[in-house]
């Protein structure tokens, strides 16, 4: 038994003693990287195409939401401007910095974190690599020249998806479906509720939130709950869970409100409308704007109704609502944007929040 | 009659040494064969895979080099996804070695870094190796009971320890979610406790890449599950209740005990998988919003790659961790889609499940030989 102490212990030297060698060697491979890195610098200058990336979050790029939405603005990207575009997906919140580090070292001009799970991450390769811009989507890293953070005033466009709601209800019950209870979130909630209320003060709104935003399955157990409450239209803001919602709304013949992209196709008879938000327009106005050389960096860009960041979708189905609905909307969305009505973007500033004449 | 006058003969267990010396190293050969030609087969499905995708081969090949030995960085990083993998790998091959079936890592993953995270950021005012110690101990001890309760269960009531493992998972998750976003996050928007101090880090041992002491951890738990469970009463009692717990129990082992203890430590391995990702990569506990990491589920494959032996799990271990790590950069380099090294490693996990395949190969050469 001695004999294998003594073996095991010299295999754990000699394994120390590679990994050391290793690293030595490696180190003068670094060197060579940074100087590749250098050179793919100045080779810039002789009009390469433009290269930009994006790393999902958790969800994918076929999340139907809001990844799904920042690829199409890269791919529109592609058209325009012939850009180079290419993604990464994120498997575990760990790969965020090693993902959107890996874009960077291919020498991606720009490199776009999806979600603000990612606020970190970019925070962090922002300052390995200075010469990389990136952009964040829904989160902040402030004072940082080459990161730009773009966020929306969901609760604009989530407070329209609450007229409309309020609306189509004939139950006087309509419902909301969270994914987990982040500020993001809580701004298309408290929208959403003032919505209903600007609308029609006596209609209940249900809540669940599933704390996950990809399962379908819970997406779609929380909305059968809903509507068994007695609800008929449910607004979702929990990215992929979402697509249960619109799955539960197709089975029970009941209404959805879908999310992020224009989701009508998931289900063209049910879903009456879409909160969109144009994170394909942010993620293209800012990528082109980097390739001209004008990369609004250290910025906090907010996109709203006014800046067409946020809004209703094309397919919205006017017929299935009340005739005013539009007109209705279309007043509000007005005011909104006049900056004479505020929006609350809390539960606490819904709390306190009085429908307002308009 | 009883086997252990047998063994205690020194003359008897020479005269049969040889032959069954020769015959030991034949059948290591062949389990060692078994996961290798999965692994060359199923690389091979998968570049064959990429290929019919309209992808590069080469380049995908390139890829997989470069994420992980194409720069220091990279060799850390490759390291720092196998670390995690390595002791969940150990937990679920320590409970198959007593004949149960943990399922729970994932859940067990999730208690110890919230313990970890917790002790890392509240303790204050210990010195860094003391700090540390205690945080992985928390860790640890959480992952440990969150294994012990279905251990017990098992053990005492005869409640099914799968069924039990999988209810903890979202037991676990679910308490995270809750203890998060009303108790412990910290001052922000993200879903995130606050960072732990750096008295409670693990050290980085190749910057710039993340890769952290736990590597050393997760290979000093490999030796350890190794002389435990070959080297120790205890260990033999544990591999006798796998092998056959009526005759476990026949031999006067207490079976009851040994599988709630399985258990318990199965749930700190896999704890110490959650503890070394907060101590040494996150630096925090970040939510779970996307569901499992995967951590637990993805040991259930490298027990199975590495035949439930700790230098199998390493190896094993290695090369899951290496396919994962090269996923993203094959999107990046060469527009392989992540799922393709999905396919390689489900290519993996079903050969070796399948070695009836390979093993009848082998079995029918001897056969042939032996005539």
């Amino acid at each position: 038994m001695s004999r294998k102490w003594i073996a095991g212990i010299m295999a754990g030297l000699l394994a120390m003693a590679v990994l050391a060698g290793c690293g030595k060697s490696a180190t003068d491979q670094q060197g060579g990287q940074s100087q590749q890195q250098s050179q793919q610098g100045s080779a810039e200058g002789e009009k390469k195409p433009f290269k930009a990336a994006m790393a999902t979050d958790v969800g994918g790029i076929n999340d139907q939401s809001f990844n799904a939405s920042a690829w199409r603005g890269l791919q529109k990207l592609k058209e325009e401007i012939g850009a180079e575009v290419n993604y990464v997906e994120s498997k575990r919140q760990e790969d965020y910095e090693t993902n959107l580090a890996t874009l960077a070292d291919q020498g991606y001009n720009i490199v776009w974190g999806v979600g603000f799970l990612m606020t970190n991450a970019i925070g962090a390769v922002a300052d390995q690599y200075p010469d990389t811009y990136f952009g964040l989507i829904d989160g902040e890293v402030q004072g940082k020249p080459n990161v730009v953070s773009v966020l929306f005033n969901e609760q604009e466009g989530s407070f329209l998806m609450g007229v409309f709601a309020a609306k189509t209800t004939k139950t006087g019950k309509v419902g909301f479906v969270g994914g987990m209870e982040l500020p993001v979130i809580e701004r298309f909630e408290a929208g959403f509720k003032a919505g209903v209320k600007a609308v029609n003060p006596n209609v209940q709104v249900i809540t669940v939130y599933t704390g996950e935003f990809n399962d379908p399955e819970k997406g779609k157990a929380a909305a059968l709950n809903i509507y068994g409450q007695g609800a008929d239209v449910i607004f979702h803001a929990s990215g992929k869970t979402g697509e249960g919602v619109i799955q539960a709304a197709k089975e029970q013949n009941k209404f959805a409100i879908g999310v992020d992209s224009d989701q009508n196709h998931l289900a063209p008879e049910h879903v009456i409308s879409s909160m969109m938000k144009r994170v394909d327009v942010a993620v293209l106005t800012i990528s082109k704007q980097a390739a001209e050389g004008n990369f609004p960096g250290g910025q906090t860009v907010v996109l709203g109704l006014k800046d067409n960041g946020v809004g209703w979708s094309d397919t919205t189905l006017w017929d299935k609502m009340p005739p005013d609905t539009k007109e209705v909307a279309t007043k509000w969305a007005e005011a909104i944007k006049a900056g004479k009505v505020t929006v609350p973007s809390t539960r606490k500033e819904l709390e306190t929040w009085q429908v307002p004449e308009i | 009659m009883t086997g252990t006058v047998e063994t205690r003969d020194p003359s008897r267990s020479q005269d049969q040494g040889r032959p069954q010396g020769r015959n030991r190293l034949r059948a290591l050969l062949i389990e060692a064969l078994v996961p290798i030609i999965a692994v060359v087969v199923a690389l091979l499905i998968g570049l064959i895979f990429i290929a019919i995708t309209g992808r590069d081969p080469a380049k995908a090949a390139e890829a997989l080099w470069v994420a992980n030995f194409g720069s220091r960085r990279a060799i850390g990083e490759a390291l720092v996804s196998v670390t995690p993998l390595i002791f969940t790998g150990l937990s679920v091959a320590f409970a198959f070695r007593a004949g149960l079936f943990n399922i729970g890592g994932e859940g067990q993953y999730i208690v110890a870094q919230l313990a970890a995270a917790v002790a890392g950021y509240a303790i204050t005012g210990l010195p860094g190796w003391l700090h540390v110690t205690v945080a992985i101990l928390a860790g640890a001890l959480a992952g440990g009971l969150w294994g012990a309760i279905p251990g017990l269960l098992k053990a005492y009531r005869g409640v099914h320890e799968v069924v039990n493992t999988i209810m903890m998972n979202y037991i676990a998750l679910y308490l995270a979610n809750y203890l998060i976003a009303n108790y412990l996050k910290a001052p922000g928007a993200l879903p995130v406790t606050p960072e732990i101090l750096p008295t409670a880090r693990l050290a980085q041992i190749l910057p710039p890449s993340r890769l952290h002491t736990g590597l050393f951890l997760a290979l000093g738990a490999a030796v350890l599950v190794y002389l435990l469970l070959w080297h120790t009463r205890w260990g033999y009692e544990i591999r006798a209740v796998g092998h056959n717990p009526r005759a476990a129990e026949y031999a006067g082992i207490d079976v009851p005990r040994n599988l709630a203890l399985a258990m318990l430590i199965s749930g700190a391995l896999a704890g110490l998988a959650g503890t070394v990702q907060v101590l040494g990569v996150q630096r925090a506990f970040y939510d779970p919003v996307g569901g499992f990491v995967g951590y637990g589920f993805d040991g259930i494959a490298v027990a199975l790659l590495g035949r439930n032996h700790p230098a199998g799990v390493v190896l094993a271990a290695l090369l899951f961790g290496i396919l994962d790590r090269a996923a993203p950069t094959m999107q990046a380099m060469a527009q392989v889609p992540k799922a393709t090294i999905w396919v390689v490693q489900a290519t993996v996990i079903l050969l070796v499940a399948a070695d009836q395949i390979i093993r009848s190969l082998f079995k029918r050469r001897r056969e042939v030989a032996a005539r």
